[in-house]
């Protein structure tokens, strides 16, 4: 892209329209390629409802205010702090990478990068460190999207001399003052946010946008699965789909069950199991045999092991 | 004594948008911007101080103008330059480089003349600013 064209300029040559003018609304949407976002986000993130809603939300609201600018309608650039809450293997991470280039497309923001940062690229290590660092940090995210992971480490209510206070005030400031600069993502697990919002009311107040992670089921995990297959080129035989979704079912019992992630670790195993199989049989193999997930690589799973728990009490 | 050097040395000074656009132009090139800044203004001054490391990873000029903002704070009588440093191989060097802030006032240069042997004569010149200690200049 060549300097002349960058897109606030051409919004600066755009005229004002008289106050009775009419807008074509749907030329509007056509013209930005939202639509298109919006069919990706549904075809790659299976389930989400509360956060696709909330996208939504936020591209009605940026193509609302670019036609209000076009009646010379002033109003502040909204804000689009956002903190996602969820638990583990929600997606939080996945939707926050998404967010950059979404933010992009709608023209929020000026790059569409995103810089993904946890307490250590913040935080310094003595007196006079943690300043510059998080300053580098935000200075890199300018013009797109800065994301936090487990953001909640950033204050150590245990230790008094903790730096970490020192970074929050830091990026509050930001927040506050280069709202049009870029859009800070923090994101971590509901409970321990909540206590970080409290010891830090002036977090909360300045984010905008709190989107909660909802859980998968049992369904919804299933078709995640089928994706992470797909992608990775491999296909379940029926029987190991029969056989995926009781384990699903099983896993989803079990502790430390993490949503997604727990499915990408036991399609991993999977894979395992099917190379070993394969391996062992020695002879000639076809393309099919190579893609396939059998059942009973699924069914090899520790998983089967242990009763269900109804089972159990029978 | 209106000092000028670097890029566009002819034009007057640059706005801040006009700043924005032309670091936006050397991040796209893939060049690393900083900021030096000196009140020393005589011509032979290359080295300038450095103010903050070098912007290398900055994808969006807002980072610089921040720290530029800052800059202009601290220094706000120095001369300040934006540098755009070309880290490809075998360029490794400076590519464009253009004043961003300058004093009020630039008293301008005193011309010297040295008598040598021989009626020969040296000619040096001499910053009216530079009589004052570092840091009380302008």
């Amino acid at each position: 892209m060549s300097v002349a064209d960058k897109p606030d300029e051409t919004r600066a040559d755009e005229k004002t329209l008289d106050a009775d003018a009419k807008v074509d609304l749907d030329a509007v949407f056509e013209e930005s390629r939202i639509q298109e976002v919006f069919d990706q986000l549904d075809h790659d993130l299976v389930g989400l409802k509360p956060v696709k809603t909330r996208i939504r939300e936020i591209a009605a609201l940026l193509l609302v205010d670019h036609v209000r600018r076009q009646f010379d309608l002033a109003s502040d650039s909204p804000t689009l702090h956002m903190c996602f809450t969820g638990n583990p293997g929600t997606g939080k991470t996945t939707v926050a990478e998404r967010m950059a280039d979404i933010l992009h497309k709608l023209d929020y923001i000026r790059e569409g990068h995103l810089v993904s940062v946890t307490r250590d690229d913040l935080v310094g290590r003595y007196i006079g460190h943690t300043a510059p660092k998080t300053k580098e940090v935000i200075k890199r995210a300018m013009g797109g999207v800065l994301f936090i992971d487990e953001a909640y480490y950033l204050y150590r209510p245990e230790n008094e001399r903790d730096y970490g206070q020192e970074s929050i005030e830091i990026l509050l400031q930001v927040m506050e003052n280069n709202r049009d600069d870029l859009v800070v993502i923090l994101a971590g697990y509901k409970d321990r946010m909540d206590r970080f919002f409290e010891s830090n009311p002036g977090f909360r107040s300045r984010i905008a946008h709190h989107i909660d992670f909802p859980d998968y089921r049992a369904d919804e995990l299933e078709s995640i699965g089928e994706l992470m297959m797909n992608e990775e080129n491999y296909h379940f035989s029926d029987d190991a789909r029969q056989a995926f979704s009781e384990y699903i079912e099983r896993r989803m019992r079990q502790p430390h069950f993490a949503n997604a992630r727990s499915i990408r670790n036991a399609l991993d195993r999977m894979r395992l199991r099917q190379a070993k199989r394969l391996f062992e049989a020695r002879g000639s193999i076809t393309k099919s045999d190579l893609i396939t997930i059998q059942a009973d690589d699924v069914r090899a799973s520790r998983v089967f092991d242990e009763p269900l728990d109804d089972e159990a009490g029978a | 004594m209106r000092i000028t050097q670097g890029t566009f040395s002819f034009l007057p000074d640059l706005t801040d948008e006009q700043i924005k656009r032309q670091v936006k132009y050397c991040l796209d090139n893939g060049w690393a911007v900083s900021l030096e800044y000196t009140d020393d203004p005589h011509p032979r001054n290359t080295y300038w101080e450095m103010y903050g490391q070098p912007m290398f990873d900055l994808r969006d000029p807002a980072g610089l103008m921040m720290d530029l903002e800052e800059c202009r704070k601290t220094y706000p009588k120095h001369y300040i330059r934006v540098t755009a440093f070309d880290s490809t191989h075998q360029w490794e060097t400076p590519r464009l480089s253009f004043i961003v802030n300058r004093p009020p006032e630039e008293p301008g240069f005193r011309l010297k003349r040295q008598e040598q042997e021989g009626r020969k004569v040296r000619y040096t010149i001499d910053s009216y600013a530079s009589d004052q200690p570092e840091g009380q200049r302008y």
